[in-house]
């Protein structure tokens, strides 16, 4: 579904990705964690074209977003379709904050998908069903809690079906009893088969939920496998050691 | 006192500022009309990518705001003709001068507008796969709009009173009337009338900044 070769980043000479290669398989929920600065949210925000790489090749259900070694990027069209089969979840929502909730989610089907004003509609209502916010489909993001807000954010994401769901450290900016229910949601989402990479500071998440735990430092991937096997390595327990494992 | 114990001087001359009015009026919509939207072509023009868009841009909104308006209305009153020799009428050369001015003050206060939006509202249009235009018009112009109206009204209140320059290039306009009542009458009175008229005026853009900033309400952010 998604593969990832040698990429490298620096910004300023400051090699924040170095030499990374993964591949994610469809269905497979991928959690990558690691140190504040290890590079995960740049390989995610590379993943997604937020970044551009230096080098390294991405491949994305079988089209070539970038291969560095022949031709650079895809020409633009390639590119934007290539970026809608990826969804993204931010760290800090990103709602539109002159939008209701509703016309968030409608908003992106509308003018990029082309989707008409009802189908646009019925999709984002049962997207909000789906994370439990019916309720607040008329609302501004203002109104909203942080995981109210995350929640319609992971919604407005799903609203593309996209192929692959990145999420950035989703419950970074949520206090413990917000975090929860967001946490519930990408459980769910897991449970039902959709291919997702989070990034996440949550330990215990990642121990349940992923197929597959990636562990960073300094830019690249010092183990990764099961969460049992991730979870055993001298590295990663020094890391957890440290890291606050939170409560579900 | 000549006029505000005499009720017949009083109502001529209030009809004669009525005429000025009505040609301050007409300076003040036009250059609205064509500051409003050019500004906002110069402030995409100033943030373009491109070096050889964005430079002469930044020359010409630093010409504009470098040097005096009036200096402006000169130029292309009488320098203007010289050089293309082609006449404007004094309405033309004045509303294009008051234009592009006032397009170059609302075009930074655009930019600020825009460049104070997060950054992480351009990533989410981009995410969602809106193109660069989907994300400015949808996005970011919304929320700019927002942003701006408190230094918009500014210029807009400065705008209803610099229409009083006009004067100087033979322009009879609201204050051009009042002055010339007032040397022709030997009396101040004509004049402290006018600035009540402008203060109206002002009062007026007062409240439907307010209305508008009311209307812009419904979200925070």
């Amino acid at each position: 579904m998604l593969q990832a070769n040698n990429l490298e980043k620096s910004f300023d000479a400051l090699g924040v990705l170095r030499r990374v290669s993964l591949h994610v398989e469809k269905g497979e929920v991928v959690a990558i964690i690691g140190r504040s600065g290890s590079g995960k949210s740049t390989l995610l925000r590379c993943l997604n074209h937020l970044e551009k790489v230096d080098a390294g090749y991405i491949r994305v259900d079988g089209d070539v977003m970038v291969d560095t070694e022949n031709g650079g990027y895809a020409p633009r069209d390639k590119l934007h379709a290539i970026c809608l089969k990826m969804g993204y979840v931010f760290q800090n929502f990103n709602l539109f904050p002159h939008f209701s909730v509703l016309r968030n989610l409608t908003e992106a089907q509308r003018c990029v998908l082309k989707r008409p004003k009802e189908e646009a509609e019925a999709r984002a209502e049962a997207l909000l069903e789906k994370v439990g916010l019916s309720d607040k489909r008329d609302q501004y993001p203002y109104q909203l809690s942080g995981g109210q807000q995350q929640r319609v954010a992971i919604a407005r994401a799903l609203a593309l079906d996209p192929m692959i769901l990145c999420f950035d450290e989703p419950t970074s900016a949520l206090d413990p009893l917000l975090t929860k229910d967001v946490l519930t949601v990408i459980r769910d989402l897991a449970r039902d088969n959709n291919t997702m990479i989070v990034v996440t500071h949550e330990m215990a998440f990642a121990r349940e939920v992923a197929d597959r735990v990636m562990y960073m430092e300094d830019g690249r991937i010092l183990a990764q496998g099961t969460p049992q096997e991730v979870f055993s390595e001298q590295a990663v327990r020094a890391f957890t050691a440290v890291a606050p494992d939170q409560a579900l | 006192m000549k006029y505000f114990d005499n009720p017949e001087r009083m109502v001529l001359l209030l009809r004669q500022m009525l005429d000025g009015l009505g040609v301050t009026m007409t300076l003040f919509a036009l250059t609205l009309v064509i500051s409003l939207p050019l500004g906002l072509v110069f402030a995409l023009l100033r943030m373009s990518k491109l070096k050889v868009l964005r430079f002469p841009v930044w020359l010409l909104i630093l010409i504009m705001r470098g040097t005096p308006l009036i200096l402006q209305v000169f130029t292309v009153y009488f320098i203007l003709p010289q050089i293309f020799g082609m006449s404007f009428e004094r309405m033309t050369a004045v509303v294009i001068s008051f234009g592009i001015n006032y397009a170059a003050y609302f075009a930074e206060i655009y930019r600020a507008g825009v460049e104070g939006i997060p950054q992480g509202q351009r990533e989410a249009a981009h995410v969602l796969g809106m193109s660069r235009a989907q994300a400015f018009f949808r996005i970011l112009l919304p929320q700019m709009i927002k942003r701006i109206m408190l230094p918009v009204s500014n210029e807009v209140i400065t705008l209803v009173k610099d229409t009083a320059l006009v004067t100087a290039i033979g322009m009879v306009e609201l204050y051009r009337v009042a002055r010339n009542a007032a040397s022709a009458s030997g009396s101040l009175e004509p004049l402290f009338v006018a600035g009540i008229f402008y203060l109206i005026l002002n009062t007026l853009v007062t409240a439907a900044f307010d209305a508008m900033g009311r209307r812009l309400d419904y979200y925070k952010g």
